[in-house]
């Protein structure tokens, strides 16, 4: 069952990030995202994280994925005609990457793939945690905020310091005349 | 349990997916879109990852990947607003003035 439910989601993950790059409208394009954003938020559930699910469908489906359209929106551009002229280069360099990928991860499958730890593998010997950001359950809210803001609280703080930047770097650069008026 | 291979693999596919539509798109909007499917697919490679070793480590750094992400959009938004403002297109072909 959790089989058939991964294929189902990584099926419709690879198709529709196949539509994102060769469908020639962009509306098409973000609508298809958007799908696959939805799928990849129903992976996340069943590898059991379920806040970072629900954080993928707010974040991404929710704010990104409307920045996008609104900006579709706005500049209406007209469907392409044709890709670039680098297409067969850039095909042929993805299907060659893609094959080596694929042959290595064939060829490494059941070599020494990480098995699943269990409760009871999680402590050594003398009875003391392998390592402190070790989760009960993983996935668990509670316990990504409390690592969250005690093993990487200065991440945390430096991750808001960008989103900072981002806001006034939007600002500036969409802005139409915050240079013009000090020439003129 | 799925093997975790099956993730890496998934992951993979989609990345290359990214890689391949930013080398043959035109579109600027396209491209954008096309780096969000790759840090997508190192996502899915955190928390598959994450869920393996039972280290929510992971998952905070896909919570880190998000916020850059989101700054990444509205900065790339706010220059191709900018860029069309410019010049009315947002090809890729017509900015070449840093071309040498």
């Amino acid at each position: 069952m959790a089989t058939f439910v991964f294929f189902y989601f990584a099926g419709v993950i690879v198709l529709t990030s196949l539509l994102v790059v060769a469908l020639r409208k962009p509306i098409y394009s973000a609508l298809s995202l958007l799908i696959m954003f939805f799928h990849v938020a129903g992976l996340y559930v069943t590898l059991r994280a379920e806040f970072l699910a629900a954080v993928q469908i707010i974040v991404y489906a929710g704010a990104i994925l409307v920045l996008y359209l609104f900006v579709v929106m706005l500049l209406n551009v007209k469907r392409e005609e044709r890709y670039h002229p680098q297409f067969p280069i850039g095909a042929l360099l993805g299907l060659t990457i893609l094959t080596e990928v694929l042959l290595l991860a064939y060829h490494r499958s059941g070599v020494d793939e990480p098995s699943p730890l269990s409760h009871t593998a999680r402590t050594v010997p003398n009875g003391q945690a392998v390592a402190t950001n070790v989760a009960p359950a993983a996935g668990n809210t509670e316990t990504i905020g409390e690592v969250l803001y005690s093993t990487y609280l200065f991440p945390f703080e430096v991750a808001s310091l960008i989103l900072l930047v981002a806001m006034i770097g939007a600002i500036i650069l969409a802005k139409r005349d915050l240079f013009e008026q000090r020439e003129g | 349990m799925v093997p975790l291979s099956y993730y890496v693999i998934l992951s993979a596919i989609v990345f290359i997916t990214g890689v391949v539509g930013v080398l043959i798109r035109r579109n600027i909007i396209i491209i954008l879109l096309s780096i969000e499917l790759m840090l997508n697919a190192t996502n899915i490679n955190f928390v598959a990852f994450s869920s393996y070793f039972q280290n929510v480590a992971g998952q905070v750094f896909v919570f880190f990947a998000l916020t850059v992400a989101a700054a990444e959009v509205a900065v790339g938004l706010a220059i191709i607003i900018a860029l069309y403002r410019s010049k009315t297109t947002i090809n890729v072909d017509e900015f070449q003035l840093l071309k040498w």
